[in-house]
């Protein structure tokens, strides 16, 4: 079994921070980490590949040269193949834009039985890419799984779907996407026998132009874009809540009804 | 000459900096206070390789140096200095002299479980009359023609109670001085071989230190390690390399209260502003960062040296040296600038206060680096 993994290096957002001139995030001495929903979906494929130890686990991104750090992490965790799609020809992609980069690369790196994918990465938050690549290949998706199971004959697959109040459970058959939740497990650590393997030349990482996956130029890339980010801000903070202290249930009920009064709102 | 890490140093400090946080630091508090051997997360870091990084992957390593091994040590002491002790006492003192010296036979038997955390390793060379002056070793063994015959008592054993696998040294002719001294593998169920005391600490309170009791304890004849009186030179070897991992200890006992401190000089405000805002207080962390660098260097240096297989035992003695009184210092300020809470056990640095001071003081008091130092100077 081939598993396909869509991941995507982002900054770390405890730490990011938006310039109040420019509007823009301030990358600047801001780590890089491998996307935490994706980090789940890579982890839900590699126990998959513990349970069947032939399955073979590839990781696919997006980006500028230094992502290939975050296939490095990916394969010290036990990923067994990395591919980043690196050109300037797709920089500046929107959600569009960028799954027609990937399901292109994906389309270029043949069988596969199954693509899991974040729901969504911590930076933009769309949670668009991987719903439009399941698309633009041709394939069943299920978002949000939160839980996941997959029968012997390797098609077979019966997961849950977190829903706001519950969830679904969906039985589909493979291929198909699935985007992942961080309920779904927890990822697991790199070992020192996985970084030393993804540190050295016998790593499996591809690095590829928007020319290696014979991508239409059309479609990637900025101005291709129907979408652009208008402006970034940091919303004005919410004041601090009052909090009514009182003897009693009864006078507390009657300072919030005061309260509710004074601003009109009862 | 370049002061980068390599990338496999620096995902292997990402890797223990997050396994560090999330699965020792919350325990770190507890193990102490209960004087409790962190067993379960022994398993996770053999499980993760964390037991065998400078080791190659031939005998079950992770296949790293002992740049990354000194790495690994100082993050795991960075949130708990028993378990960053409890990793080097086991690759350095246990594991390092079986691969270095060890047959073909005593590697493929001990070392892929040593280095997978299966098994736990320990070093037996102080006695109640001898540690760092080992000619005084009272330990016997006997040839007994099929086997070896061990009597004697070794006290102040990191890993003592959990360990099952032991590099244990005995005189085996006393006549010729510390060229009598032989080495020895001990696996813990060795007939005559038992556990006595377990000490009561100031500081590493979840390592487990014990005494070991060899009462005619029967050693088979392959479990000599290297040649009969090589046990000196083995020893002397292995505590070089040990420093090492000691050194990387202290270092990361002062980074952990380094950090803890500059996080709290932020929002702890005093006469109308934050700690870190007074200049006489951001110059004793100027001084901590420094010694704290320092200390690094001479660290690296010498892991680095070794990796080369160049003389390092001058280096590995005064990084240790340096390392050691870095922790103290560092401590020491960082209690100080906590005010009355650093003198808490809510809080951690009385914890990392009493653990440092042990790193002045085994695998060679400071003043014992200092001989090992001198003697390569005047040599």
């Amino acid at each position: 079994m081939r598993i396909i993994v869509c991941a995507k290096q982002v900054p770390d957002t405890s730490e990011v921070k938006i310039d109040p001139v420019k509007k823009t995030i301030i990358r600047e001495g801001v780590p890089s980490i491998l996307n935490p929903d994706d980090a789940n979906a890579l982890e839900e494929a590699l126990k998959i590949k513990d349970q069947y130890p032939d399955t073979k686990v590839s990781v696919v991104t997006m980006g500028p040269p230094q992502a290939k750090d975050m296939l490095i992490e990916c394969i010290a965790m036990g990923a067994d193949e990395g591919v980043l799609l690196s050109d300037r020809a797709v920089g500046g992609s929107d959600t569009w834009s960028t799954s027609n980069a990937l399901a292109a690369t994906i389309r270029k790196m043949g069988h596969y039985d199954l693509i899991f994918a974040g729901r969504q990465a911590i930076d933009g938050d769309t949670a668009q890419v991987g719903p439009q690549i399941a698309e633009k290949l041709g394939l069943p998706q299920v978002t949000y799984v939160m839980e996941f199971a997959i029968d012997p004959n390797m098609e077979d697959i019966t997961v849950k779907r977190q829903l706001e109040d519950g969830y679904e459970e969906i039985k589909i058959k493979a291929p198909c996407m699935l985007t992942a939740i961080k309920e779904l497990n927890t990822p697991r650590y790199m070992t020192v026998d996985g970084i030393v393997h993804a540190c050295s030349p016998e790593a499996d990482i591809k690095v590829w132009n928007a020319k290696d996956v014979a991508v239409d130029l059309n479609t990637v890339g900025l101005d291709a874009s129907p979408t652009n980010v208008y402006r970034s801000f940091t919303p004005a903070p919410k004041p601090p809540g009052i909090k009514l202290e009182a003897d009693g249930e009864k006078e507390q009920a009657k300072l919030l009804l005061l309260k509710l009064k004074e601003k009109h709102a009862i | 000459m370049n002061f980068q890490l390599t990338k496999e140093q620096e995902f292997v400090r990402k890797m223990v900096r997050e396994f560090a946080e999330t699965e020792v630091e919350p325990i770190a508090a507890d193990i102490d206070k209960e004087h409790r051997f962190p067993s379960e997360n022994v398993a996770k870091m053999g499980k993760l390789g964390l037991m065998g990084v400078p080791f190659p992957k031939e005998w079950g390593g992770a296949g790293s140096d002992h740049i990354a091994y000194a790495i690994t040590v100082e993050e795991l002491s960075r949130v708990c200095g028993t378990t960053g002790v409890i990793c080097s006492a086991h690759t350095s003192l246990c594991g390092w002299p079986i691969w270095h010296y060890g047959s073909d036979e005593q590697k493929k038997k001990y070392l892929p479980d040593l280095c997978k955390g299966v098994t736990l390793g320990a070093f037996g060379l102080t006695e109640p009359d001898a540690g760092s002056d080992a000619g005084a070793t009272q330990t016997k063994a006997v040839d007994m023609g099929d086997h070896w015959l061990l009597n004697g008592t070794k006290v102040f054993i990191t890993n003592g109670g959990y360990a099952d696998i032991f590099v244990v040294f005995a005189m085996t002719d006393k006549s010729a001085g510390t060229r009598g001294i032989s080495a020895f593998i001990i696996e813990k169920d060795f007939e005559g071989f038992s556990i006595g005391k377990t000490e009561d600490k100031m500081g590493i309170c979840g390592s487990s230190t014990t005494e070991l009791i060899f009462k005619d304890c029967v050693v088979p004849k392959e479990n000599l390690l290297g040649n009969p009186g090589q046990g000196f030179k083995i020893a002397l070897s292995t505590l070089d390399g040990g420093r090492i991992g000691i050194a990387s200890q202290a270092l990361g006992i002062a980074q952990g209260a380094f950090d803890v401190t500059v996080d709290y000089m932020k929002s702890r405000k005093q006469f109308g502003k934050p700690l870190s805002r007074m200049q006489a207080l951001q110059f004793d962390m100027a001084e901590m960062k420094t010694r704290i660098e320092a200390a690094r260097l001479l660290i690296y240096k010498a892991a680095d040296m070794k990796d080369r297989h160049l003389p390092y035992g001058q280096d590995s003695a005064m990084a240790k040296y340096f390392a050691a009184e870095t922790a103290m210092y560092v401590t020491t300020k960082a209690v100080q600038l906590h005010g009355g809470y650093g003198y808490m056990r809510d809080y951690p640095l009385e914890r990392m206060m009493r653990d440092a001071k042990i790193t002045e003081i085994y695998e060679g008091t400071t003043e014992v680096q200092k001989i090992v130092i001198a003697a390569s100077i005047f040599k």
